[in-house]
């Protein structure tokens, strides 16, 4: 199902709707992608409160979109990762390295919101 | 108890069915909480090296009682290529193609129970099971 792409302020909300499909996954990275320059982005949002699972794929599949968004100049964060869904992507190794992620929205707009003290907790 | 269920995988979109099926007759079977995701997110693994690898197949997924011990038992079969060096396929990292190398082995420790059959040019089973 198509995962639909709000704008708020400085930043995009990718609100994730029902169970993913590899092809919605390339989608919304095209669409984030495409975006972040229509509406000169500094943030994007992606939340996956509603998966169930969070497969090797579908974590390549993010790790490769907040890479990507970063290049283009925005900072993505992941919301919503599920305590099951979590579990079961550390048993499977499966690390989000390099990408935000945070609670919930709310969380993760603040998150977005705090560049600066990020960074430093970062030590760069 | 419920009966057999047979999915057969010949895209990515089929990846969902099975892994769906698989988590309601888990849940069916009394799995709860974490083990329902666990049971979902290895069907999704073996499924997707399925679709990766041999293009199409099938998942086989089915109620297993052991001496009164209930579990739910998942195959997952082909008729690709077959996979040369098992032991390899089976290290953490290795990948043949585009993937992590996360797939298969990290089946093997979401599930309790896995075996890996396979001959070049004949296909590959995967059989793997999670006790209640």
């Amino acid at each position: 199902m198509h995962v639909p792409v709000l704008k708020q302020g400085d930043y995009l909300i990718a609100s994730v709707q029902s169970v993913l499909s590899d092809a919605d996954l390339l989608q919304l990275r095209d669409d984030l992608a495409d975006r972040v320059g229509q509406f000169r982005s500094r943030g994007v949002i992606i939340d996956v409160t509603v998966l169930d699972v969070i497969d090797s794929f579908a974590t390549r599949m993010l790790r490769a979109v907040a890479h990507m968004l970063k290049l283009r100049g925005a900072e993505t964060v992941i919301v919503g990762i599920q305590p099951d869904v979590a579990f079961a992507m550390v048993q499977l190794g499966l690390t989000l390295e390099g990408v935000g992620t945070a609670l919930d929205l709310e969380e993760g707009l603040s998150y977005l919101d705090r560049p600066a003290k990020r960074n430093l907790k970062h030590g760069k | 108890m419920a009966n057999e269920t047979r999915v057969s995988i010949s895209s990515a979109a089929d990846i969902v069915t099975a892994r769906q099926k698989g988590r309601t007759l888990a849940m069916e079977l009394g799995f709860d909480g974490s083990d329902l995701t666990l049971v979902a997110t290895a069907i999704s693994e073996v499924a997707r090296n399925i679709v990766d690898h041999a293009k199409r197949g099938e998942i086989i997924l089915a109620p297993v009682n052991n001496g009164g011990r209930l579990g739910i038992s998942v195959i997952a079969r082909d008729e690709g290529p077959g996979i040369r060096d098992v032991a390899r396929a089976m290290e953490y990292g290795y990948s043949t193609r585009k993937g992590l190398g996360v797939g298969l082995p990290g089946a093997k420790w979401l599930m309790d129970e896995f075996d890996i059959d396979s001959k070049v040019g004949r296909g590959t089973t995967v059989v793997m099971k999670k006790w209640l």
